[in-house]
């Protein structure tokens, strides 16, 4: 039934996958690191300006001159952190092919989904995690108009990838489990519906989360212009990062709920009865209440901002706690984690 | 006086009613709702497990006892868990119905006029156009065609535009908080409509009919419930068959079932299904599950005259993964007219039933979940069962105080594997005679679950219109150029020569929350400034070619 073969190809992928990250994350750092020079100039100029300003922005970075034809001229060299930077997103991508191909062998060899238990569970949430992350980048080299924001995000890769490869590690580890068959609770077309959700929503969820943590670094530099350097004042200003924190979770808020109410259905047919304050179920609801206050702190004047940005990481701390603890230390009906 | 306290009282309500209603309150009672429902995450439950409840009892006596008493073991159905989410959900009612009234109200009027210095919006953006400034409004308004726009033209002739979009993100936040007071209600309508029922099915029985709570082994229901009505249909198991991959991972649980249900009760027609986990049977508006399994070992026993009895008992899987089970198969002796002597000399077969044996010893482990080589590990025990004693007692097992009392006794402790027999001393034998299997089902009612699940729908859709719409705010300010030739000039001079022109000035707002609307804003204002530009191009080639052709 199980494809070895398909299997011990999928394990070597994922392992690469994960020193292709750490790569990625190192280059990432990197340019965070050696970026510091332009960052002072930049930040001057771009602080006063309203994060979201209109016409009146343009791109102020001059294409690199083009040598003149006949005139053999080395190209003026780019800066070390535009090179690392450049270096990090090809080796991001490299990581996300090579991560995606793990987890699509692991399918094959066993013939249905790949997110069966939890070490392909907390696989595929870095997957999402990660190519949250390039969709972020793309979107942000597609639109020009932003210039306050598009050199600064990029140094940012490195702390989207060390929570991402901790939890990889951590799944190919202490959680993996080898290739097998599903038991029959899991056999069931609501795999592909309410999992994948679950997996989209936590994997943009925790990317929200590590905004809403650098919002906070950012702010306490910020608030603080006494001390200068340090990792705060190299990050993209407070109103970009809360900005971010936010419109993940806006985004993403609707899908974690359509999560939940998939999973009842699913329990509907499986368990017999749509809503039973299983474990997993009641901190689910749990971390739908912290987000919903999140949504709710935003609109409440007082509340905006630093609290607001500890409720999103309180939001991302229960959905860890629920992904790891009740899966783990507690028994309930989603104990299936194959370990 | 009496005014004085009926005012002050009033007052008193009111500012509660306020703050109750406050966004900052909701805010506090979801936190509390949330840290509430923690202790029903991390403790055992009474509803859910007692089995861990009385471990926990068991390992933390003082801690359990407190934790009892303050229903931390039963959260949900706890004073202070209903308190705080009907606090909530009266909160949320206070907040829903001034927003609702507000919105209708808002839906009829028309957007904000024109702010006097657009410069100092959010969002802002200028330029000039080559058109008059009433063919810019006309170039405008079509644009902003997908908008609720109000147009003005002020004293000096300066045009300007209101226009707002997005009225669907707080329809679709009105939606979404009723639809939860909506699941709130079904949800606690169907607690009181529902009930749920277990049966333990043998294969092969004449099997059994949902006509009255009596046929259930456990059975549960809400306040309303009776047991009286409940929803007509009978069901028997055919077959029922596990299977297992080499693991010892269960593959498959598949229950062979017929029923009937409606006119089919009165003409003996049985309709099959294939009854497995993630396929319910659903009938007569009920659900039937398939939750549980396990073995039946038989046992015949021969009393000394002669006479035999059969018993198919089943017994109950205390490891899953290999299905070792206990029970207690329990005889009574045939052919005693007395009564009380009938009462001393019953017989229980008690202990361990593998099915696929592995002995340590003499001692009985399983080894897979599946019918191998089976062989029970029994103690014979005869005395008083104390079946007749007016006190229920488990099928799974005996009364232990009647073993401690010395009312029953071992007579017997043997492995046996199928077809195997023992002789006690007064010569009855008991023999293994094989292995039947037993199913675990589960009938649900739940009459509200589909009004629970159109809310839940909704709750999805109206928030995400609400998270996903932007309410938004164009203002367009069109004033006739200043270097131009004047107002009335230009509308007469423009076609020809081109020279009349407007400063656009626009100015946008996001309602809600900011995110997201500068690019959307920029693009906007780029077009406008942008089509401007663009009609009166088309316009001055139209006259031009109107001009040739006369």
């Amino acid at each position: 039934m199980v494809n070895q073969a398909l299997s011990n190809l999928s394990d070597m992928a994922f392992a690469t996958s994960v020193v292709v990250y750490i790569f990625a994350m190192l280059l990432y750092f990197a340019e965070f690191a050696s970026g510091k020079a332009t960052e002072t100039a930049e930040r001057g100029a771009a602080e006063p300006a309203r994060a979201t300003v209109g016409v009146g922005g343009v791109a102020t970075q001059e294409p690199p001159a083009r040598p003149t034809v006949g005139r053999l001229e080395p190209e003026p060299r780019k800066p070390w952190s535009e090179r690392f930077g450049g270096m990090a997103v090809a080796v991001t991508v490299l990581g996300v092919l090579v991560h995606a191909f793990s987890l699509v062998t692991r399918g094959m060899a066993v013939g249905r989904v790949p997110w069966g238990n939890m070490y392909e569970f907390g696989s595929a949430i870095c997957l999402v995690a990660v190519i949250a992350w390039l969709v972020v980048l793309y979107r942000q080299s597609r639109s020009i108009r932003k210039p306050t924001t598009a050199p600064k995000l990029r140094g940012l890769g490195g702390f989207v990838l060390l929570p991402a490869t901790l939890l990889l590690f951590l799944s190919g580890t202490a959680l993996y489990a080898t290739a097998s068959q599903l038991q029959p609770a899991l056999r069931s077309y609501w795999i592909w519906i309410h999992v994948s959700a679950a997996i989209v929503s936590t994997g943009v969820l925790m990317f929200a989360g590590v905004a809403s943590v650098l919002f906070l670094v950012r702010l306490r530099s910020e608030n603080d212009p006494a001390r200068p350097g340090g990792i705060g004042s190299r990050l993209p200003s407070s109103q970009v990062l809360d900005r971010f924190a936010y419109r993940a979770t806006v985004l993403i808020m609707p899908v974690w709920t359509f999560a939940i109410i998939a999973g009842a259905m699913w329990a509907e047919a499986a368990w017999g009865r749509f809503w039973g304050w299983d474990p997993k179920e009641t901190c689910s609801l749990i971390a739908w209440i912290v987000y919903a206050a999140y949504l709710h702190a935003r609109a409440t004047s007082g509340w905006r901002g630093t609290r607001a940005a500890w409720i999103n990481i309180l939001g991302l701390a229960v959905m860890i706690f629920n992904l790891f603890f009740i899966n783990i230390v507690i028994s309930g009906l989603h104990s299936y984690a194959g370990l | 006086m009496n005014t004085s306290v009926f005012r002050r009282a009033l007052a008193f309500l009111r500012n509660t009613w306020r703050g109750l209603t406050s966004m900052r309150t909701a805010l506090v009672l979801l936190f509390l709702l949330a840290l509430a429902a923690l202790p029903g995450a991390l403790l055992p439950q009474w509803s859910l497990n007692r089995r861990n409840v009385e471990t926990f009892y068991d390992n933390h006596p003082t801690w359990a006892k407190v934790l009892d008493s303050i229903g931390a073991f039963n959260v949900f159905s706890s004073v202070w868990f209903a308190a705080i989410y009907v606090l909530l959900f009266v909160s949320l009612i206070g907040c829903l119905v001034p927003r609702s009234a507000e919105y209708l109200r808002q839906l009829r009027a028309r957007p904000v006029r024109t702010p006097r210095n657009l410069a100092r919006m959010p969002h802002h953006a200028e330029g000039t156009v080559p058109l008059p400034a009433d063919e810019m409004a006309a170039v405008a308004r079509r644009r902003l065609r997908r908008w609720r726009v109000s147009e003005n033209t002020e004293e000096d002739g300066t045009r300007t535009l209101s226009a707002e979009r997005g009225y669907l993100r707080e329809a679709g936040n009105l939606v979404f908080h009723f639809a939860l007071v909506g699941l709130l209600i079904t949800v606690g309508g169907d607690q009181l409509m529902r009930y749920e029922g277990q049966k333990i099915v043998k294969v092969g029985d004449e099997g059994f009919c949902n006509s009255g709570t009596f046929n259930y082994d456990s059975f549960d229901a809400g306040l309303t419930v009776d047991g009286t009505n409940l929803s007509p249909f009978c069901l028997r198991l055919n077959d029922f068959d596990v299977r297992y991959l080499h693991t010892g991972q269960p593959e498959r649980f598949h229950a062979d079932i017929e029923y009937q249900a409606g006119e089919s009760l009165e003409n003996d027609n049985w309709k099959s299904h294939d009854l497995r986990v993630n396929n319910p049977l659903r009938v007569a508006g009920d659900r039937v599950y398939l939750t549980g399994n396990g073995y039946t070992p038989v046992f015949t026993v021969t009393f000394p005259d002669g006479t035999q009895r059969t018993k198919r008992t089943q017994w109950q899987p205390v490891d899953t993964t290999t299905m070792l089970s206990q029970g207690a198969t329990k005889f009574d002796r045939p052919g005693m007219s007395n009564e009380q002597r009938r009462h001393d000399n019953q017989l229980a077969i008690t202990g361990l039933f593998a099915p696929t044996a592995s002995l340590d010893g003499k001692v009985l482990s399983s080894r897979f979940p599946a019918l191998n080589d089976p062989m029970v590990a029994v103690d014979v025990l005869k005395g008083k069962l104390g079946l007749a004693g007016g006190r229920g007692q488990s099928i799974f097992s005996v009364d232990q105080s009647l073993i401690d009392s010395g009312e029953l006794n071992r007579v017997a402790r043997e492995n046996l594997a199928v077809g195997e027999t023992i002789r006690l001393d007064d010569g009855t034998t008991v023999r293994f005679d094989g292995v039947e299997r037993w199913a675990n089902l589960q009938v649900s009612h739940n009459p509200f679950q589909r009004y629970v699940l159109v809310f839940a729908v909704a709750v999805v859709i109206g928030l995400g219109a609400s998270l996903s719409i932007k309410r938004r705010r164009i203002w367009l300010r069109i004033r006739p150029s200043p270097e131009g030739p004047g107002d009335d000039a230009a509308e007469t001079t423009s076609r020809d020569e081109g020279t009349a022109g407007a400063s656009v000035e626009i100015g946008g707002l996001a309602r809600t929350d900011q995110a997201g609307y500068g690019e959307e804003f920029t693009r906007l204002a780029d077009e406008l400034l942008a089509s401007g530009a663009e009609s009166s191009a088309r316009g001055s080639s139209e006259t031009n070619s109107l001009g040739r052709s006369s």
